[in-house]
């Protein structure tokens, strides 16, 4: 490399050393300067003698400058503005096709497209496309990456990245020369001027190389063309699956054939002889159903007890299941009653609960009722579940038909006093 | 010679003077020196080490527990039907909104001219940057069946259906996912003149040639330097809305909901505070240990620490404000569930983490009225780790309060994490202190080339003085 130094005193030491001669040629001319004033001042001689293919370097943004050089203000804020509006138009043409045009969504009864609810992905994505517009621009309008400038064959343009300040002249420049650019530097207030030169001809990387990254770019293709293969050619094996996700389970269903791990040929077990599903047991058919062969029930099973706490649970599962139709008190007007009353609805009114029919009824049909249902009543047994439930709101049932045709004398004496302190 | 460390005070409270933002005798060869020894230096602190190592520990942990969850599904964690979301969604708005001081004090100090940000801000970004990454994990692996995680971002299903816009869940995604975007780039665009100042000094060749990829070829070019400021100031001016609206959209993934204790418009200002408060404090958390191992102490000053304590100060207040305003509204408001959430926060089951959040929260940074606390390095030390147990707690209070009590009393049940989750989140922890030990020890911590641009000038003032920094520059025009 320093073979071919020319007329210049070379001050630098390169680095590198090639095996076989490489021709050089004139790149530039760099000037060192010790401190950023020197350097704006020298910036502004520069620029004054006209030259326009010249530049300085700093370790950080020296204030100033862009003055000094005639630097005039870049374009990089309206390239970001406007792939920022491109952000905005992405985040509505892509919120209104995905949600409003190819698989429209029936929200709560909302518009399919209405701009508040979007409003934040488009915020989002305005951001992202200006931030990356941002870095990429400024990055592609200053030329880099460029890994390679021949500035970096000089050992002393390393202190422009810690602390010293240059100027560097091209050669392209149409006012550079040699000598006169040189002095020009000089009485701008240069530490040093040096020459620095390039290469004349492009290092190609070697052919191995290059054969290398081909080949492993080949081979690379080898797995994608595969799974491409297997996702898309017919076969007539079930498919690999890497997660069952309980779509995929192991069963023998479908094989239409008979299952040879059992006797007889079943795929799917019998249950053991004898097996009772929950809830149906039923031994005691008074208690479970509220009859004995086919005549009611008149008196409440033996092994139910008829206390305060069976009264209680009785009107705490009447007041949600019974009371919405036959009313708290049992008169057959609760709030559903009402409602549909008000607004003229084909309703089957609930039966009163205190018609002489319904008291005179044995208690084994009223529990039946409760369990089954009866006419257009459905049935509760699913919801007042158990017999001991179902019979506490039997028990609540004959109470409030008590409440309704009590007589005075019917009050406990303990009770008498608080009845008579009632307004 | 490569630190210069003598006592200066640069923590006075004269309006007139500015203090300096770097103190000892430095040059700009020295403050070069000052940092890139940390990366150059052929071994690394003991200290390093003991994170590093640890970790990666942590870290094989989370992946241990990662595999577990994957393989066995979220029965592994202790969240049930009413508490659907515990330690996971915790751990991912702790950690989203540690990542916003970074980014505040990035971008938001920059657009307000705060040039004591220059000496915090590489570390501040490192720290945004893994922070959320430990974020982005835990949305991820809480879908149950992680395999589906693709419906989070826009790509139908298998029934031609695409994600939901109206969902602030995927509003999320984007916010989160931009954010991230951002501060990378951010991280980044601050760090190739460093890096090139790194390449520069490369003695080796794998250094040279690492270093050199990633400074994309940087040479200090005026030309380059002028579209770099301003691309820097837009990414600064695009990063300060976009901190303000990560943690707002976070905060809708609760506000938007009918949830007594979620459904409330203060949300969203409130978790930005938060976030700020949080993140401040891990920048203490960080910084005071960094500057001791590396011997910083001229560039990361006690004026920083000062500075980022009243932050905390002033950040802790308006969360304190929140808390009590919340705690009123719900009173005001007359509506039983919600007073009775507030209510049941302070005293029901869970009672012990509100109150070691409001303690940690607000009363604690309270001390920081006083500057001898502001300026008690151990002190700051421990507080700042004492915020970020106050601010996990408070997101913690916010979700498992509100989700194990809602309307129906039948319908009520508590959460108790089970020992996965509590090994998760120590994990977590692993995940960032593995980048971040990385960071410290392959990168340049410390922002060389803007802590050049504020230095003390002796013979001309630069702008760190004012005034007649610019005169000197005006004259050799």
């Amino acid at each position: 490399m320093s073979s071919t130094t020319g007329t210049m005193t070379a001050t630098s030491a390169h680095p590198k050393t090639h095996a076989k001669p490489v021709s050089m040629v004139l790149h530039g001319l760099l000037a060192e300067f010790d401190d950023d004033h020197k350097l704006v001042a020298a910036c502004k001689k520069v620029r004054d003698a006209g030259y326009t293919d010249w530049d300085a370097h700093s370790p950080f943004p020296v204030h100033g400058i862009d003055r000094a050089m005639g630097i005039s203000m870049t374009k990089l804020p309206i390239f970001i503005f406007f792939c920022g509006a491109l952000g905005t138009a992405t985040g509505v043409i892509m919120q209104w096709w995905m949600n409003a045009v190819d698989y429209p969504f029936l929200i709560s009864g909302k518009p399919f497209w209405s701009l508040p609810a979007n409003i934040p992905v488009i915020f989002e994505l305005t951001i992202l496309f200006s931030a990356l517009s941002a870095v990429i621009g400024m990055f592609a309008f200053n030329g880099l990456p460029r890994h390679y400038n021949p500035l970096f064959r000089s050992e002393r343009f390393k202190r422009a990245t810690d602390d010293r300040f240059f100027i560097s002249v091209l050669a392209s420049d149409p006012r550079f020369n040699l000598n006169s650019t040189r002095s020009l530097l000089e009485s701008a207030g240069a530490a040093a001027v040096e020459r620095v030169d390039d290469t004349s001809e492009s290092e190609a990387p070697p052919r191995l190389f290059i054969w290398a990254h081909a080949i492993l770019l080949c081979l690379a293709l080898i797995p994608i063309a595969m799974i491409y293969r297997a996702r898309n050619a017919p076969i007539d094996y079930p498919r690999l699956h890497v997660i069952f996700d309980m779509d995929n389970q192991e069963k023998y269903a479908g094989k239409q054939a008979a299952n040879p791990a059992f006797v007889d040929g079943r795929a799917m077990r019998l249950p053991v002889a004898g097996t009772v599903a929950r809830g149906m047991l039923r031994q005691d058919p008074a208690l479970t159903d509220g009859r004995v062969g086919d005549r009611w029930l008149t008196v409440f099973p033996a092994n139910v007890t008829i206390d305060d706490a069976l009264l209680k649970r009785g009107q705490n599962r009447y007041e949600i299941f019974c009371a919405p139709c036959h009313g708290f008190d049992g008169s057959g007007n609760g709030r559903v009653t009402d409602v549909a009353r008000e607004r003229g609805l084909g309703w089957v009114e609930p039966k009163n609960l205190h018609d002489e029919d319904v008291r005179l009824r044995p208690v084994g049909h009223l529990y039946n009722t409760v369990k089954n249902g009866i006419r257009t009543m459905p049935p509760y047994g699913d919801q007042i579940s158990g017999e001991s439930d179902r019979w506490a709101v039997v028990a609540y049932i004959k109470a409030l038909q008590r409440s309704q045709r009590a007589a005075p004398g019917d009050v406990p004496t303990e009770k008498k006093d608080e009845l008579n302190n009632r307004k | 010679m490569a630190t210069i460390v003598h006592e200066f005070d640069n923590t006075f409270e004269d309006p007139q003077k500015r203090p300096p933002l770097v103190v000892g005798d430095h040059s700009f060869h020295t403050v070069t020196e000052a940092v890139c020894r940390i990366n150059e230096s052929p071994t690394a602190p003991a200290l390093w080490w003991i994170i590093f190592v640890g970790g990666v520990a942590l870290l094989a942990n989370l992946g241990a527990m990662i595999a577990y969850l994957f393989f066995t599904g979220v029965g592994v964690w202790g969240l049930n039907n009413p508490v659907g979301w515990g330690f996971d969604i915790t751990n991912f708005v702790f950690w989203v909104g540690i990542g916003h001081a970074g980014t505040l004090i990035s971008a938001v100090l920059f657009l307000f001219r705060q040039k004591w940000r220059t000496g915090i801000n590489r570390f501040a970004e490192a720290m945004t940057i893994f922070a959320v990454i430990c974020a982005l994990l835990f949305p991820g692996i809480h879908v149950g069946r992680v395999w589906l995680a693709f419906y989070l971002f826009p790509l139908p299903n298998q029934m031609g259906m695409w994600p939901q816009f109206r969902s602030p869940l995927l509003w999320d995604v984007f916010a989160v996912g931009t954010y991230f975007t951002v501060s990378l780039l951010f991280w980044y665009t601050g760090m190739v003149p460093d890096l090139a100042t790194l390449r520069d000094r490369a003695k080796t060749k794998i250094a040279q040639i690492g270093y050199g990829i990633f400074a994309l070829g940087w040479n200090g070019s005026a030309r380059h330097w002028h579209r770099y400021e301003r691309a820097y100031l837009i990414l600064a001016a695009l990063s300060t809305p976009l901190v303000l609206s990560v943690h707002s959209v976070v905060s809708f993934d609760f506000a938007t909901s009918q949830l007594p204790g979620w459904h409330t418009t203060i949300f969203p200002p409130y978790f930005v505070a938060g976030a700020i408060f949080s993140g401040m404090a891990m920048v203490i958390t960080l910084a005071v240990p960094a500057r001791v191992i590396y011997n910083v102490k001229d560039i990361i000053t006690l004026h920083h620490l000062d500075v980022m304590n009243k932050c905390i100060l002033a950040t802790g207040s308006m969360v304190g404000f929140a808390y009590i305003t919340e705690f009123f509204v719900a009173w005001y408001s007359g509506n039983n569930y919600e007073w009775f959430t507030f209510k049941n926060r302070q005293m029901g089951p869970y009672w012990w983490s509100y109150w070691i959040m409001f303690t940690c929260n607000v009363i604690i940074p309270q001390i920081y009225w006083f500057k001898w606390a502001r300026t008690n390095i151990p002190l700051m030390f421990v507080i700042s780790l004492l915020v970020n147990v106050g601010m996990w707690f408070e997101r913690f209070v916010i979700i498992v309060t509100s989700l194990h009590a809602d309307f129906l009393p039948g319908a009520w049940d508590t959460y108790s994490p089970t020992w996965v989750e509590y090994l998760t989140l120590a994990g977590s922890f692993g995940l960032f202190f593995t980048f971040f030990a990385l960071f410290l020890r392959f990168l340049p911590i410390i922002a060389i080339a803007e802590v050049k641009g504020v230095m003390p000038r002796k013979h001309a003032h630069g702008h760190g003085h004012g005034g007649d920094g610019h005169g000197h520059l005006e004259a050799a025009r």
